[in-house]
């Protein structure tokens, strides 16, 4: 079974400090759910991870299948299965949504055996319609240029069709659910724990216990100003709902 | 016989660099004069009227100065050009009358199975004479006349005279005059009245010499509610010296007839390439120039429509790739003679590896010219920062109703792009090539299959090894 660690890991974005030491286990097979409010850092996580360049890293590693994925550029970490539903998907104009998902999986494909020949185009299109439907998407989204124009709700959508179509074994999603309303949201997070099982581990970011209800964590953690500082099972995101940040802050407050 | 391929820095492989031995009956002396412009028009057994156009344009050619404009011509040196060879004695209608040598290029660039697949009839030209021409049977049943010029000239005189230097006079520009002195090759075409080719008539051109120069001349006469495609293709072996092309396509659409004319540029990059195209569209009529220009060292065309008939429609798409050494000073014209005109000008730039892609275009509108409708639309793509990408859009407005729309953009590949690509699992140069290939959708989606899988693979070509 694959995780991912996090260990002590420090990030600079423009020469500022904003991760001062993480630390995080996410187990395959299990959902994560890291919260806090903006701005201390978890859009920060989840990019670092995935290896956008601005983001610095000055100390720390993550380990996953034994690599320090940090050294990696981004297209090595996704041959390894890692994976990040951006919170702001990028546009491609004039590529469509099945020709980038092809090539994306025969990368991969290729990455595993350079003598691959590609996804039979077929078998490519009964998978995609399987996942779209999964994600109650119209069959004409698989023709639209990627992203662009996209409504806020079809772009979420795109990114769990892509992590469908992808199969990573970490997940990292961040911020799935901001600007949802609640059906896209209950589609969005349905798709989500169809893909759950002993393969998988998701790491959910969020400011919000509202996805929570639908998509079950097994843990949850809580980050302030670029650290961890609360861990523990799902009823820690309702506790949170309750009494809000400001008793973490205290309890941060009190150790430093 | 040289190798297959060839690489070239910076744009990875080009395929078509190989060369094959000199076989040619017949080449000039170096240079230019009159006595060479006199023995092309013996050798072709032209009539009078014919030698004394190409006089008259050698004269003409002489007297004017280099355009000073567009690229940098400095270093094309005329006096180092062949201006006619002749590879063969004769041109072919079979495919296995064409000589060997002749043969195994076309054989390698595939040119003949692709005329077995999906056209109407092909047209090769190598160095400076057609080798071989040929038209489906029942098109010629229906009156297509699909020729090489020359035997348009011996076989059609008449209509051939009365079209032929109409549209592009003698005087247009510097390069189209010395066209008309030394022309060779080309196709003349001709559709009779409503008669409509579904299929794609095709003309490849080739050089295989050092420093030859290629002059073709084409002549499409689209007769009244008559359909036509024409594409073209070329390509030419690595030479150290430079060669030269210069074609000159005149085209004449008839009321309510419609020709489009594609053009697939892959000429190496020791190629001067100056062309001169241009589309006289009577009423209702409509002209589609589709330009991808991905070869050479230079290029300096701008289709054309001029819209003489009450309703007639033009359309350019342009697309120009210029990479390392590439200089594509690219576009198109418009003119506005009638009213209720319309057109449409869609260009398409990358830049890349220190190339310059240069967009150039004239819309104008007569006073006589009312209701006219035309959006022009250029969009440029910069790789990196030593590249750089011009417009040059000219707009003259004599009429008063008149609806234009004009829009231009610069982009960069952006890094967030390619982040979000390469999260996916593409390489850095995978994520390059598609945000380009999405940047030439637009194009790419108006040509028919075959040319839009062969245009995605030569963008991948000159994308390969381009990123450090």
């Amino acid at each position: 079974m694959s995780d991912i660690s996090i260990r002590n890991l420090h990030v600079n974005v423009s020469g500022k400090e904003i991760l001062k030491g993480v630390n995080l286990d996410v187990h395959q097979g299990e959902v994560h759910a890291l919260m806090g409010p903006n701005g201390t850092g978890k859009s920060t996580l989840a990019y670092t991870l995935m290896g956008h360049p601005n983001y610095e890293v000055t100390q720390g590693e993550a380990y996953f299948k034994g690599q320090n994925v940090l050294e990696l550029e981004p297209d090595k970490r996704a041959h390894l299965g890692l994976f990040l539903a951006f919170q702001y998907p990028i546009a491609i104009p004039g590529v469509t949504v099945a020709n980038f998902l092809r090539t994306a999986i025969n990368a991969k494909r290729r990455s595993e055996n350079p003598e691959d020949k590609g996804i039979a185009i077929p078998e490519f299109r009964r998978i995609l319609k399987d996942k779209m439907d999964l994600l109650q998407m119209d069959h004409t989204f698989a023709g639209r240029y990627l992203n662009e124009g996209f409504s806020g709700g079809e772009k979420k959508r795109a990114e769990v069709l892509q992590m469908a179509m992808l199969q990573p074994e970490i997940a990292i999603m961040d911020e799935t659910d901001s600007g949802l309303d609640i059906d896209a949201l209950r589609i969005v997070s349905e798709g989500v724990n169809a893909l759950r099982g002993p393969d998988l581990g998701v790491l959910v970011i969020t400011h919000y216990q509202r996805i929570l209800n639908y998509i079950k964590p097994e843990h949850v953690h809580i980050m302030l100003d670029g650290r961890i500082v609360e861990s523990g099972g799902a009823e820690l995101a309702l506790h949170l709902e309750e009494h809000g940040y400001d008793w973490l802050r205290e309890k941060a407050g009190a150790v430093t | 016989m040289s190798s297959d391929a060839t690489t070239l820095e910076g744009i990875g492989e080009y395929k078509f660099g190989f060369s094959d031995p000199d076989t040619t009956v017949f080449k000039s002396k170096k240079g230019l004069d009159r006595e060479i412009v006199e023995q092309i028009s013996e050798m072709k057994g032209e009539p009078d009227w014919m030698l004394e156009f190409r006089l008259k344009a050698l004269d003409h050619f002489t007297k004017r100065p280099m355009p000073t404009w567009g690229g940098d011509l400095s270093k094309l040196n005329l006096d180092e050009i062949y201006f006619y060879v002749k590879p063969t004695d004769n041109e072919s209608k079979s495919w296995d009358d064409v000589p060997d040598a002749i043969k195994n290029t076309f054989d390698k660039l595939g040119i003949p199975e692709a005329e077995r697949k999906f056209l109407a009839g092909l047209g090769a030209q190598y160095e400076s004479e057609m080798v071989y021409h040929k038209v489906q049977d029942h098109l010629e049943k229906q009156g297509v006349i699909f020729l090489s010029i020359e035997d348009g000239l011996r076989q059609h005189p008449e209509l051939f005279r009365q079209y032929f230097g109409t549209v592009i006079p003698i005087e247009d520009n510097k390069f189209a005059a010395l066209n008309s002195a030394v022309w060779s090759g080309g196709s003349f075409i001709y559709i009779p009245p409503g008669v409509k080719v579904d299929l794609p008539l095709q003309a490849y051109f080739r050089l295989n010499m050092a420093s030859i120069g290629q002059f073709e001349r084409t002549l499409i006469i689209a007769d009244e509610g008559s359909q036509i495609h024409y594409v073209e293709g070329c390509t030419a072996p690595i030479y150290t010296t430079d060669s030269f092309h210069s074609g000159v396509i005149e085209i004449i659409v008839k009321k309510n007839a419609r020709v489009r004319y594609t053009t697939i540029q892959n000429w190496s990059t020791n190629v001067y390439n100056l062309v001169t195209q241009r589309a006289i569209v009577h009423e209702g009529g409509t002209m589609e120039w589709v330009d991808a220009n991905l070869g050479s060292k230079l290029t300096m065309k701008y289709p054309s429509c001029y819209l003489i008939g009450p309703g007639a429609h033009g359309e350019i798409l342009s697309m120009a790739f210029a990479g390392k050494g590439q200089h594509q000073d690219a576009g198109g014209k418009v003119i506005h003679f009638a009213p209720h005109t319309s057109s449409k000008i869609t260009s398409k730039s990358i830049s890349k590896s220190g190339g310059r892609a240069s967009y150039r275009g004239l819309l104008k509108v007569h006073k006589e010219a009312e209701d006219v409708k035309s959006s022009v639309v250029c969009d440029a793509l910069l790789l990196d920062e030593n590249s750089r990408s011009d417009t040059y859009p000219y707009i003259e407005i004599d009429a008063e109703d008149v609806t234009i729309g004009h829009e231009a953009s610069v982009s960069k590949v952006g890094e967030e792009q390619l982040f979000y690509l390469m999260s996916r699992g593409l390489s850095n140069e995978e994520a390059t090539t598609m945000v380009v290939s999405g940047f030439i959708e637009p194009l790419v989606k108006e040509l028919p299959m075959e040319y839009a899988i062969e245009l995605n693979r030569l963008i991948q070509l000159q994308m390969e090894g381009s990123i450090g």
